[in-house]
């Protein structure tokens, strides 16, 4: 199993030395996102060319750094899954650039590119989808050595058996098939196939949705202790917001293919910036019948990427929308030191009282 | 049971759901429900939450006699407003399918035709259950868009259900359930697909309903947080059985079966700090129903096991100190019967 590390997360994420609690300009970030756009062409229609896209990442400016974890928060459409998946080239950008320490992906041989692809990788929503169900786990957790040509037969055989007790699977679990296996189980096969390069940047997409609610803290304190262990950044995609405060470091949140707010993850709690951020946390239902919480209940649902309002793409759901916000697109701005949010009105809405219900704002850093 | 006294609109009396064993090795027919007994009253709404795998998706669909075969009903009563539904006609059975309980899931894309409009699978919903025109039919339906808070419900009919978002298909799947002037809503996982902010209109919507028309909901779902909301009375089912029923608030603030408060503790909670990699587990998986472990099913991921758990299968038995009854399966609320008597 895993050595127990007895770090004491969440709590003052500050105090300790390998994990930077501060913004992206701490130290060179290990990933970065520069103006990424990714359209998808939306069917060709009755006359062929079709100028319509999906606009599912629309220029994004993101930093990941060493050893953080970045929570990419947002409803379906919002384009988190993208972000994702363009930020371990498994989708080519539509423009910007994707820099990996320092690096400008596109402007990689395809030697280079293969050589850098083992520091960084993903781990998927779906774990039995994303194994070969013909394969047994061994094969499955070394393959991706194989193709990165690291070590011989005997040292890969080796790191498998090290891997697969690193997520806590038994040593036997490498004769077998995946079918043979619960959720959970599939999940740490794929987390041991993701680690097998002994990557420095993991994304993760949703990696505990598809479980049960029973086995999901084990996978989530799997992956946390992990992190701390390996010293990986990660992204961690989810819509699950309870989720996100437990693991994250910092947050953004994504709104029709932008980030319309990021924060260090106390700070994001204790007072979000963005209304839409306001709505999104008091929209999360609580498992206390008491506290009779006041919510803000949004009209409507997310609009279409494809087209997307003009101004602020939140504007036709936002409680505070002024006829500016038609208008103009607020751009992510600096709203405190070390928080970015796209609106004209930071913090002006205030999350709906608390009433009796544990109060959210007296949590983390005082508020700006 | 003390007859007229009190009729409840829907009462479940050990009711028995088994399918054939998968396994050669195995028994040959496994149950997934076995015996589950609970009521709901008019106007009420009743949360039934489980993992996958606890039987409580097919607990509802054995309520309307809809279990998919090769599945059957294997023992036990539902009685809807005083008529014992097993003992009905396959033609009795859809009238009250339709006047009595109605059914909505948790993927409307696959419930709805995507061939037809929208107006058009609502109007049929109208008339499969009451004999009227094709133009009153189509005014009956609009009328139900509105009454489910479709924006432009005039307009709406006329589209085809690709046309609308996730949560317009969902309201237009609670308008055709309503269609038929049900009694009683049984709402599978009905927000499960949806965005969180479309779950908090969803489940607005419910209660709204349930305020105007009157309408018993018994919610089916995996999340705990979404009956705190909701419901009044929660039953939580654990490998086929229900293991713990209560009022919302006595469950939430004292939850008595130890899979009900491990369950809790699990959920990250917003506002509530956890160190990091240390959410409290609930070690082991949901068991297979084909192998259920001995005694309480639940035993071996207990962290309150006791000598006994492994020997009996508990009962129900009464949990002091609620506002309302509530009932434990669990030895830490009662004795086995043999050592009681």
């Amino acid at each position: 199993m895993i050595p127990a590390t007895p770090v004491p997360a969440g709590a003052t994420p500050a105090e300790e030395t390998p994990r930077p609690a501060g913004g992206p300009e701490a130290a060179e970030p290990l990933l970065e996102l520069d103006g990424l756009v990714k359209h998808f062409p939306v069917g060709g229609g009755l006359f062929g060319r079709s100028r319509a896209a999906v606009r599912a990442v629309d220029g994004v400016d993101l930093a990941v750094a060493r050893r953080e974890c970045l929570a990419v928060v947002g409803e379906s459409g919002s384009g988190k899954t993208t972000l994702g998946r363009c930020a371990v080239r498994l989708y080519e950008p539509t423009a910007g650039r994707v820099l990996f320490a320092g690096r400008d992906l596109a402007e990689l041989s395809a030697g280079e590119l293969r050589r850098e692809r083992r520091r960084f990788q993903m781990i998927f929503q779906d774990p039995y989808g994303s194994l070969n169900p013909r394969m047994r786990v061994g094969a499955a957790v070394e393959e991706p050595l194989a193709v990165h040509r690291l070590g011989d037969r005997a040292a890969r055989r080796r790191r498998v058996a090290e891997l697969l007790d690193t997520v806590g699977l038994g040593p036997d679990a490498a004769g077998r098939y995946p079918h043979e296996f619960s959720g959970g189980q599939r999940q740490r096969i794929g987390i041991a196939r993701a680690l097998a390069t002994g990557p420095e940047l993991v994304v993760a997409d949703e990696p505990v949705s598809a479980l049960d609610v029973s086995v999901r803290a084990q996978v989530v304190n799997l992956l946390a202790r992990l992190q701390e262990r390996l010293g990986l950044a990660l992204v961690f995609i989810a819509h699950d917001l309870a989720l996100v405060e437990h693991l994250a470091d910092r947050v953004a949140v994504m709104y029709l293919g932008r980030i319309v707010e990021e924060a260090p993850r106390d700070a994001l709690f204790a007072r979000p910036a963005h209304p839409y951020t306001v709505s999104l946390l008091s929209a999360v239902p609580v498992p206390e019948p008491a506290a009779g919480r006041a919510r803000i209940e949004l009209e409507g649902e997310p609009p279409s990427p494809v087209d997307p309002p003009p101004g602020c793409p939140f504007h036709p759901r936002c409680p505070i929308a002024r006829p500016r916000c038609a208008e103009e697109t607020p751009p992510l701005a600096e709203v405190a030191p070390g928080r970015r949010a796209a609106c004209f009105y930071p913090f002006e809405m205030a999350p709906p009282a608390p009433a009796g219900s544990p109060a959210r704002g007296t949590i983390g850093p005082e508020a700006p | 049971m003390s007859p007229p006294l009190h009729r409840p609109l829907l009462a479940v009396e050990g009711l028995r759901v088994a399918f054939p064993g998968r396994r050669a090795e195995g028994p040959r027919e496994v149950e997934v429900v076995r015996g589950v007994s609970f009521a709901v009253e008019r106007g009420e709404m009743v949360g039934l939450v489980g993992e996958s795998g606890s039987g409580k998706s097919v607990t509802a669909l054995a309520l309307i006699r809809l279990v998919p075969a090769p599945g059957r009903i294997a023992g036990g009563r539902v009685v809807f407003d005083g008529k014992d539904l097993s003992a009905l006609s396959e033609r009795e059975l859809r009238r009250v399918r339709g006047a009595g309980i109605a059914m909505v899931f948790q993927e409307p894309t696959t419930a709805l035709n995507p061939v037809f409009t929208i107006g058009f699978q609502v109007a049929e919903a109208v008339r499969a259950h009451r004999r009227t025109s094709r133009a009153a039919a189509r005014r009956e339906a609009e009328r139900l868009l509105e009454l489910v808070a479709i924006p432009e419900p005039r307009r709406r009919l006329g589209d085809y259900p690709h046309q609308l978002s996730g949560g317009q298909r969902q309201r237009a799947m609670i308008a055709m359930a309503l269609a038929s002037g049900p009694r009683l809503l049984v709402a599978d996982e009905p927000t499960t697909a949806l965005d969180v902010t479309v779950q908090a209109q969803i489940l607005e919507l419910l209660a709204r309903l349930r305020a105007e028309l009157g309408l018993a909901v018994l919610l089916i779902t995996h999340d705990l947080a979404v009956v705190a909301e909701t419901c009044e009375r929660v039953l939580v089912m654990y490998a086929g059985e229900i293991v713990e029923r209560a009022a919302v608030g006595d469950l939430f603030a004292r939850p008595a079966h130890p899979y009900t408060r491990a369950l809790l503790a699990a959920v990250p909670r917003l506002g509530r700090r956890v160190p990091r990699g240390e959410l409290p587990v609930i070690p082991g998986r949901v068991p297979d129903p084909a192998a259920l472990p001995s005694g309480c099913p639940f035993h071996p991921r207990c962290p309150e096991v006791m000598d006994i758990c492994p020997r009996h299968p508990p009962a129900l038995y009464p949990v002091a100190g609620g506002t309302a009854p509530r009932e434990a399966r669990c030895f830490l609320h009662g004795e086995p019967l043999e050592e009681t008597a």
